[in-house]
């Protein structure tokens, strides 16, 4: 599965360590968040890359406290259908102020790209390759948006009173 | 109505080229049906029995003539020549290819008309009431605050993979038209004391296997923050919707789970943490989308004009007039509401031709402008009461101007089982049947106001909890049978309606609804008193023996 992060392919420096595995020596590491919970303390003082894989089902307001020593936070789709994790993502950006990787996983698909981009993600574990590629026309099909989100688009609102401001002038 | 920027239109164009690239994907087998029937659905393409169905969206039930001819031309160039209006302000095309879905797309696009959220796990079509902006009795225009919706909920990226649909409806009449109570979220536009203009919301609200009336969920939301609590509410159903199990997934089962109180604090706090964000409307904003509805330049006219004095000799003009015509805010105009429930025709079709004549009768007589309600008529909202004989001719000859509504033979009705893959028994021959046992107009008159809505399964398209006799079709041992219920109502007063008795055959459904309506005449205390009202004050029992006596 590739992925895609602002933008670009390209390979994933974060290990995934299992529940109760053994760290690797050095190197990002990406775990999941019981293990995270139990053993924050000690795993943010590591002075490593520290990633979380976040549950769809589970507050991310308990991730708050944490939030400036993560680098990575991976968010899960166990279909696209389920977007629980796109309301997770929009609250860590625009709420919580989460500035690191906010990554998309499970059936990441093309045609939710702009969607999750307007969300907050930047980086996509892409299920499949062809999408992949086809990342930056999919996520250029759109200029106009209605909806104010942390992404930096004026909404149609902002843009109108904007442009009649100009107009004013 | 609303005239599109060119914000709307991009958008809109954007979205037509998005759809042909999925189509195109999914012909050339990149994508499974599996991942392209949810991208299909959020464009208003279901799979029906026969072929591809194409639902499109009449946002709040406003048309354009223009926009009425292009739907007449869909339905010549790429169907069989019609057109089906629903409960929710749409109109579905039966039969289309799916190879033809990008063009249709493409022209409805050119009048601004479009298919998203028509369908799926999305927010839907935001409708209103069909009189918005005319009703005599509204606080102002609704269609402002729906337009403002409809687009924020367009392409939403946070709420387009919701547990289930999420359906928005808006009233600003003392009257309601728009069945607020039965949506998932109901606005009601009030001012309060201050003379602020603001909502009552309401939630959890709908029909379906499981029906519910809406509850209020806050008495008053200033209308610069109706986008960042509906947002809140949306953000809570999201997350804490059920999505173990489709039937328990709408913000309906939720809210009763949760019940209404918790639900609230659930989602202030959500609304805290977004509250005075950038979805705080300001003044300009909701004054740049009102200044794109575009109202009619009225004349001073009399209220009672010469012609229409002289036409009151003809007692077919008069039967449509008294049935047909309602009072308008503007003085010498009036609504006018066109039948689209022809004795032995299948509720809310019209033809392509009907169409191009109404959008033509538009254009000479309403200011070129039609409306829809969720009652499967159209509307045309600004008739010069002089023009009412000249009109009423017009739309006699094209089978528009029978005068039934709000009677007994303007029935709702879903597809049912001659179109829909859902649905358990026939709902449009029940419909056929009973606009012929009742085509007397005398006697619908003396029966008075009488809903009869029909649904086909238990999803209750054809919204029968609500009607004052509600008829369910339902399938029992390879047989369609019927379930009876009366009483309900889906206006300020909404109410479910209660079952008269045991289920009937498909044969006996006409037979009892004439017993039940004969029972009623036999029952009421005056002429006045309608069929609703009888039934609350007299509860389901009186008409139960009098139906089920000889059966």
């Amino acid at each position: 599965m590739p992925l895609v992060r602002n933008g670009q392919i390209v390979a994933d420096d974060f290990v995934s360590v299992d529940g109760d595995a053994e760290l690797p020596a050095d190197g990002a590491v990406l775990v999941p968040a019981a293990r995270f919970l139990a053993e924050a303390d000690a795993l943010t003082k590591l002075n490593r890359p520290l990633g979380v894989v976040w549950p769809n089902n589970r507050d991310v307001a308990e991730l708050e406290p944490w939030l400036d020593r993560l680098a990575l936070v991976a968010l899960v789709f166990p279909t696209f259908r389920d977007g629980r994790a796109h309301s997770q993502a929009r609250r860590l950006r625009e709420i919580y102020g989460y500035r690191g990787e906010l990554r998309a996983t499970g059936q990441v698909l093309r045609d939710q790209f702009t969607f999750l981009l307007r969300n907050g993600f930047d980086a996509f574990d892409v299920k499949k390759e062809a999408d992949a590629h086809a990342f930056d026309e999919a996520t250029h099909r759109y200029t106009e948006f209605y909806q104010p989100t942390g992404d930096g688009h004026l909404s149609a609102l902002q843009l109108r009173k904007q442009r009649h401001k100009v107009t004013a002038t | 109505m609303y005239a599109y920027d060119e914000i709307d239109r991009t958008l809109v164009n954007e979205r037509v080229a998005e759809f042909r690239d999925q189509v195109q994907r999914r012909l050339s087998g990149e994508l499974t049906e599996d991942e392209f029937k949810v991208l299909r659905l959020m464009n208003g393409v279901y799979l029906q029995l026969h072929a591809y169905m194409f639902r499109v969206a009449i946002p709040y039930g406003t048309l354009s003539s223009a926009q009425l001819r292009k739907l007449a031309h869909v339905a010549r160039k790429y169907d069989r020549g019609y057109g089906h209006f629903t409960t929710r302000q749409n109109i579905q095309f039966n039969w289309i290819a799916l190879k033809d879905l990008p063009d249709a797309l493409a022209d409805l696009a050119e009048v601004g008309i479009h298919a998203m959220q028509t369908s799926g796990n999305c927010t839907r079509n935001v409708t209103a009431d069909q009189w918005g902006g005319v009703a005599p009795d509204e606080v102002e225009d609704p269609r402002v605050w729906a337009e403002i919706l409809r687009q924020h909920t367009a392409l939403h990226p946070e709420f387009s993979f919701l547990p289930r649909k999420f359906k928005f409806a808006i009233t600003a009449a003392d009257h309601d038209r728009a069945a607020i109570k039965v949506h998932d979220i109901g606005l009601r536009l009030i001012k309060n004391d201050a003379g602020e203009t603001g909502f009552e919301v309401l939630v959890g609200g709908g029909l379906g296997r499981s029906p519910f009336i809406a509850k209020t969920i806050k008495p008053f939301v200033p209308g610069r923050d109706i986008l960042s609590y509906v947002e809140a509410i949306l953000r809570v159903y999201n997350q804490y919707g059920r999505r173990d199990n489709i039937y328990k997934a709408r913000i309906k089962i939720l809210v009763h789970e949760l019940g209404i109180e918790k639900f609230a604090a659930e989602v202030e706090q959500a609304w805290r943490e977004i509250a005075d964000g950038p979805l705080t409307l300001d003044d300009e904003m909701i004054e740049d989308i009102r200044s794109r509805f575009v109202y009619p330049a009225y004349e001073k006219l009399s209220a009672e004009p010469a012609e229409l004095r002289a036409a009151a000799a003809d007692p077919r003009f008069e039967a449509w007039r008294k049935n047909s015509v309602a009072p308008h805010r503007q003085p010498g105009y009036a609504i006018v509401t066109l039948s689209l429930k022809p004795v032995g025709g299948p509720p809310g079709d019209a033809t392509a031709e009907q169409m191009d004549a109404i959008a033509d009768l538009a254009d000479k007589y309403s200011f070129g402008e039609i409306r829809v309600g969720h009652e499967q008529n159209l509307a045309l909202p600004h008739v010069a009461k002089r023009d009412l004989p000249a009109l009423w001719a017009a739309l006699d000859a094209i089978g528009v101007a029978t005068p039934n509504v709000n009677l007994v033979s303007d029935i709702i009705a879903c597809p049912g089982l001659d179109y829909c893959s859902l649905a358990n028994a026939r709902s449009i021959p029940i419909a056929q049947e009973l606009t012929r046992r009742f085509a007397n107009h005398e006697t619908a008159n003396l029966i008075g106001r009488l809903h009869v809505n029909i649904s086909g399964c238990i999803n209750a398209c054809g919204h029968h909890h609500v009607g004052h006799i509600g008829i369910l079709g339902v399938e029992k041992n390879d047989q369609e049978v019927y379930q009876i219920t009366i009483g309900g109502r889906a206006d300020e007063h909404a109410k479910l309606g209660e079952l008269i008795g045991p289920a009937v055959p498909y044969a006996e459904v006409a037979d009892v609804i004439e017993d039940i309506v004969e029972a009623y005449l036999a029952l009421r205390e005056k002429p006045e008193e309608l069929f609703v009202d009888t039934v609350k004050r007299l509860g389901v029992e009186p008409f139960k023996e009098r139906v089920y006596a000889t059966r």
